[in-house]
C-alpha cells in the first residue's frame, strides 16, 4: 500500500483536530481519544494505535498539532523506549496491557539495567530472577534508575542462568514497581540534584507472563531498548521548531499537562547544564565585559570552534544517512565530541566568572546556573557510555583495531565480579 | 543570535564531486608517492614540471576556479578544497597553492578585466606560475601588516622593500606584490602590482624552510618599476578575500594530510608486534587513535563548511575561514605529534615518512596566521557582528 500524500494527511489531521480537539477536555479523556484515532503515534503500526507513517509524514502530523496547539500523547521519561521494546519483542497480551496506558500517560516507566557492580559492563548484571511456581522472584540491586520514584512499571534485566556465558544468562521482564519487595531510594548527586535512584529487590515478584522475549535472550531485548535510547539522544540534540509558539495555551487540559510535565521532566532540569551551556558563553562574556580579556577570547574561540565543528559533524552524518550513503566515522563521534565541548564550556564559564566561580546558588553567577554547570559537566563523559567505552567502540568498530582480550567468556558463575555494595543511606 | 552560523550548506559532496576526488586521488597516488616527494623536496624548484603539465592538461586543476572565459574550469571553492585535501594527503610538491589559489584569486578579485584576461589564461593552462608576495620579514599575517611602500612616479609606481615567506617565489614567472600608499593604514591604501622576476632591482633568495616540500623565497625590491593591477588603493577587500580563500584551501589541505597520517599510523600499529601482540590491541594506543579520528573529523567538518560558505558568498566567510584554519592547524599538528609518538623510535628517523607530514603540519600551522591569530580574528568578527545587531535592536522603535 502506498503512502498518502502529505497534503491529504495535513487536511485529514487538521480536519480531525477541528472536530475533536478541545482544551477544556481532561488530559486522560483527550489522550484516549487520540490513541484510538491513530494520530497520536502515526509512526506506529496500524494494529497498534498508529498509521505506519514515514518520518516525513509524522513530521507533517506533528506540525498540524502544533499549529492548533493540540497536545499529543505522553512522551516523557523512558515510556517510548518501553513501548518500542514491547512493540518489537512483546506478545499481543503485553501490547494490549501496556501500550495504551503508556501513551495516555497513566503509567510511568523506569529502566532497571545498571547495577552498582555493572556500569560499563552492563551484561555483568547480578540481580537474579528465579522461577518459583507461577512467578519469578527477584533479588538484587539496580542503580541510576531515573524516575523510579514515579514509575509503576520497570524494564528489568536480570540473571536467570548462572552457568551460561555472561550475555546468554540474562532475561528481560516487566516488573510492577508498586509492591513490598521493591524499595526505591533517591541517590544524591554531587550537584545537589537527586534525579536517579537506587532500587532494591527483596523477594520482589514478576508474574510469569511478564517475561519479554525468551528466557536467556534478555540481552538482545535490552539492545533494542538501548538503540532507541541512543536515537532519542540524537533527536534531543537536533532541537525543536517553534511552530505554534504564539498560541495561547488556556484550558483545563494545559493545566493538567503542565503538572505532568513538571513531574516527568523534573529529573532532567540540570541536563542542559551538564552539556556545558555553550549558548550562554558569548553573551556572558559580552555582558560582563570579560570579552576584553584576550585569554577569554582565546578560550571562547576554542569552545566555539569545537562546538560548531561538532554540530557540523553531526549534520554531515545526518546528510549521509538521508542520502542512503554508508555511515562514515562521523556518525560515531557525537558522544565523545559532546564531552570535549562540555569540558571546554566549563573552562570558559569559569574564566568569565573569575572569583564568582567559587559561589553557588543565588550568590553564584547567573543565579547559580554557572555553579550547576561546573558541578554537572563531570557527568557528561560518564552517563550513557563513558568516554573510555566510546573510544573503545570507535577504535574497534570504526578503526578496526583488535578487540580487547576477554576474561568473561566462560560460565558467568566463574567470572570475577564486584562484591555487592549498598551505597550511602543504607544501614544494612 | 544564530549559533552556530548556518549557511545553506549541503553537508555532503555530490556524486560528481566524489568522482572528481577519486580522479585526483588516483592521479596523485601515481605521481606523488613519497619517493617522489623526497626527490622533489631536494630540488630548487621543488616540483616536477612534467607532473604540473599533466595536472593542467589531464585534470584541469591549475585553472580549476578560473572563469571559463579566461581558460579555466569555472569550478567553486568546494572543488578546489577537494583537490587541496587530496594534495595534502599525497603531500604533493607543486605550486598549486601559490599559483592556482593565491595568485589566481588575487587577480580575479583585484585586477581589471583586461589584466585578468591577459594573465589568467596562461596560469589556467599551467604555462605560467604566479605567486602572491604579501607577507613581510616581520611575518605578521593579514593585510594590515602590509608595509612595503609603492611610490607614484609620473605615470607608474616604484616598489622599495622586502617580501618574505613568498610561496614558490624563486620559481614563479610572475610576481604579484601587495604594497601600500605611504601614509595609509589598515586595509586602506593597498594596491596590487605585477612585477617580472627579472626586472631591474628584484633580488630573489630561496629561504631554508623547515618544511622542504614547500618552497619559500625572500624577495628584495630595490626601486623596482611595477605595473598596477586594478585600481590604486582599492586592493584591500580583494586581498582580504584572497587570504580567506587561501586559509580555507590550506585548512582542507591540512585535514587531508591529517587523515592520511591517521591511516598510516593505524596501519602501522596493527602490524607492529610487542609483548606478543599488535600494539593496536592496547587501549593506550586505541584511545589515542580514537581521539585522533575525532580531531580529524571535527576539523574536516569545519573545513568543508567554510568552503561551502565561501561558495555561497556568506557574510560569515571571514569568520568561518579563521575558524577552519585554526581548527585544522591544531588537528593536523596534534595528529602529526601523535603519529610520531605511535610509531615509536622509527617515527623519529629520516627514512620513515611520518616526518614529511609533520613538517608540513608545523609549517602550515603558522602559514597565513597561527591558530591564536585566527581565533582572535574570528572573535573580533563575532564581536563586531554582535554589537551591530544589539545596536540595530536598540534603534528599533518600541
Amino acid at each position: 500500500m502506498s503512502e498518502p500524500s502529505e497534503s491529504s494527511v495535513r487536511a485529514d489531521v487538521s480536519g480531525w483536530l477541528e472536530s475533536n480537539w478541545d482544551p477544556d477536555l481532561g488530559l486522560n479523556e483527550w489522550r484516549n481519544k487520540l490513541v484510538d484515532s491513530g494520530w497520536g503515534m502515526p509512526e506506529w503500526p496500524t494494529d497498534w494505535f498508529g498509521r505506519d507513517f514515514s518520518a516525513s509524514l509524522v513530521r507533517a502530523v506533528e506540525q498540524e498539532f502544533a499549529k492548533q496547539g493540540a497536545i499529543g500523547v505522553a512522551r516523557g521519561g523512558i515510556r517510548l523506549l518501553a513501548a518500542a521494546t514491547l512493540l518489537e519483542h512483546g506478545s499481543t497480551a503485553h501490547k494490549e496491557q501496556f501500550l495504551r496506558r503508556i501513551l495516555t500517560g497513566e503509567d510511568n516507566w523506569c529502566q532497571l539495567f545498571s547495577e552498582p557492580g555493572s556500569g560499563s559492563d552492563l551484561a555483568g548484571a547480578t540481580t537474579r530472577a528465579d522461577l518459583d511456581g507461577d512467578q519469578w522472584v527477584v533479588n538484587g540491586q539496580k542503580l541510576w534508575t531515573t524516575s523510579a520514584h514515579h514509575a509503576n512499571w520497570g524494564l528489568l534485566l536480570a540473571r536467570t542462568d548462572w552457568d551460561a556465558p555472561k550475555h546468554e544468562g540474562l532475561s528481560y521482564f516487566v516488573i510492577d514497581m508498586r509492591q513490598p519487595g521493591v524499595d526505591v531510594q533517591p541517590l544524591a548527586q554531587m550537584n545537589g540534584h537527586a534525579s536517579f535512584n537506587q532500587v532494591f529487590f527483596d523477594d520482589a515478584v514478576v508474574e510469569r507472563g511478564h517475561l519479554i522475549g525468551e528466557i536467556g535472550k534478555g540481552w538482545q531485548v535490552a539492545m533494542t531498548t538501548l538503540a532507541h535510547e541512543r536515537r532519542r539522544a540524537d533527536g534531543l540534540r537536533s532541537g525543536y521548531s517553534d511552530v505554534g509558539a504564539d498560541i495561547e495555551r488556556v484550558g483545563r487540559i494545559y493545566d493538567e499537562e503542565q503538572v505532568e510535565t513538571a513531574t516527568v521532566m523534573e529529573p532532567y532540569t540540570w541536563y542542559p547544564q551538564r552539556a556545558g551551556r555553550v549558548d550562554l558563553a558569548l553573551s556572558r562574556a559580552l555582558d560582563s565585559g570579560r570579552i576584553e580579556d584576550p585569554t577569554v577570547r582565546q578560550e571562547l574561540a576554542k569552545l566555539l570552534i569545537l562546538s560548531s565543528s561538532a554540530e557540523w559533524t553531526a549534520r554531515r552524518a545526518r546528510a549521509a544517512q538521508q542520502m542512503g550513503k554508508p555511515q562514515g566515522p562521523e556518525g560515531s563521534l557525537g558522544k565523545l565530541a559532546a564531552s570535549h565541548v562540555a569540558r571546554a564550556a566549563a573552562r570558559v564559564h569559569t574564566l568569565i566568572s573569575g572569583a564568582d566561580a567559587m559561589l553557588a546558588g543565588s550568590d553564584g553567577a547567573e543565579d547559580g546556573i554557572v555553579a550547576e554547570i561546573l558541578l554537572s559537566v563531570p557527568a557528561v563523559s560518564i552517563a550513557g557510555g563513558t568516554d573510555e567505552i566510546q573510544r573503545n567502540i570507535i577504535a574497534e568498530r570504526v578503526l578496526q583495531m583488535p578487540k580487547e582480550t576477554r576474561f568473561d567468556k566462560g560460565p558467568f558463575r566463574d567470572v570475577p565480579k564486584n562484591v555487592s555494595t549498598r551505597l550511602a543511606g543504607e544501614n544494612e | 543570535m544564530v549559533w552556530p552560523p548556518m549557511v545553506s550548506a549541503q553537508f555532503h559532496f555530490t556524486e560528481e564531486q566524489d568522482q572528481f576526488r577519486d580522479m585526483v586521488r588516483r592521479f596523485l597516488v601515481d605521481t606523488s608517492p613519497t619517493t617522489e616527494v623526497r626527490r622533489l623536496m631536494q630540488t630548487d624548484a621543488g616540483y616536477d614540471a612534467a607532473v604540473w603539465q599533466r595536472l593542467a592538461r589531464e585534470l584541469g586543476l591549475t585553472g580549476l576556479t578560473i572563469e571559463e572565459k579566461h581558460g579555466g574550469a569555472g569550478f567553486g571553492m568546494v572543488d578546489v578544497c577537494i583537490a587541496m585535501e587530496e594534495m595534502g594527503r599525497a603531500l604533493l610538491c607543486a605550486p598549486f597553492l601559490a599559483s592556482s589559489v593565491l595568485a589566481a584569486h588575487a587577480i580575479a578579485l583585484v585586477a581589471s578585466e583586461e589584466d585578468a584576461g591577459r594573465l589568467l589564461p596562461s596560469i589556467a593552462a599551467g604555462e605560467v606560475i604566479a605567486t602572491l608576495a604579501i607577507t613581510e620579514p616581520d611575518g605578521r599575517p593579514g593585510v594590515d601588516a602590509i608595509a612595503l611602500p609603492a611610490e607614484r612616479t609620473g605615470d607608474g609606481f616604484v616598489l622599495d622593500g622586502r617580501k618574505h615567506f613568498v610561496l614558490d617565489g624563486c620559481s614563479a614567472d610572475v610576481l604579484l606584490v601587495a604594497a601600500r600608499s605611504p601614509g595609509s593604514t589598515g586595509s586602506d591604501g593597498l594596491s596590487l602590482f605585477e612585477v617580472a622576476p627579472d626586472a631591474a632591482g628584484v633580488t630573489r633568495r630561496a629561504l631554508t624552510t623547515l618544511d622542504p616540500t614547500r618552497k619559500q623565497a625572500s624577495i628584495e625590491f630595490d626601486g623596482v618599476q611595477a605595473r598596477l593591477l586594478g585600481r590604486v588603493d582599492e586592493a584591500g577587500p580583494g586581498l582580504v578575500r584572497t587570504l580567506d580563500i587561501a586559509a580555507i584551501a590550506l585548512a582542507n589541505e591540512m585535514v587531508g594530510g591529517a587523515a592520511r597520517l591517521l591511516e598510516d599510523t593505524l596501519a602501522y600499529t596493527k602490524i607492529r608486534m610487542q609483548f606478543g601482540r599488535s600494539i593496536a590491541s592496547f587501549q593506550a594506543i586505541k584511545h589515542r587513535c580514537a581521539e585522533m579520528l575525532l580531531q580529524v573529523e571535527l576539523a574536516k567538518s569545519a573545513a568543508y563548511y567554510a568552503a561551502e560558505a565561501m561558495d555561497a558568498e556568506s557574510d560569515e566567510a571571514t569568520y568561518l575561514a579563521s575558524l577552519a584554519k585554526a581548527g585544522a592547524s591544531e588537528a593536523y599538528l596534534h595528529t602529526a605529534i601523535e603519529a610520531i609518538q605511535l610509531h615509536g623510535g622509527i617515527g623519529f628517523t629520516f627514512d620513515q615518512d611520518t616526518h614529511l607530514w609533520f613538517k608540513r603540519a608545523k609549517s602550515s600551522e603558522v602559514m597565513f596566521g597561527d591558530p591564536a591569530w585566527h581565533r582572535e580574528r574570528m572573535m573580533q568578527a563575532l564581536i563586531v557582528k554582535e554589537r551591530a545587531s544589539s545596536e540595530a535592536q536598540m534603534g528599533q522603535p518600541a
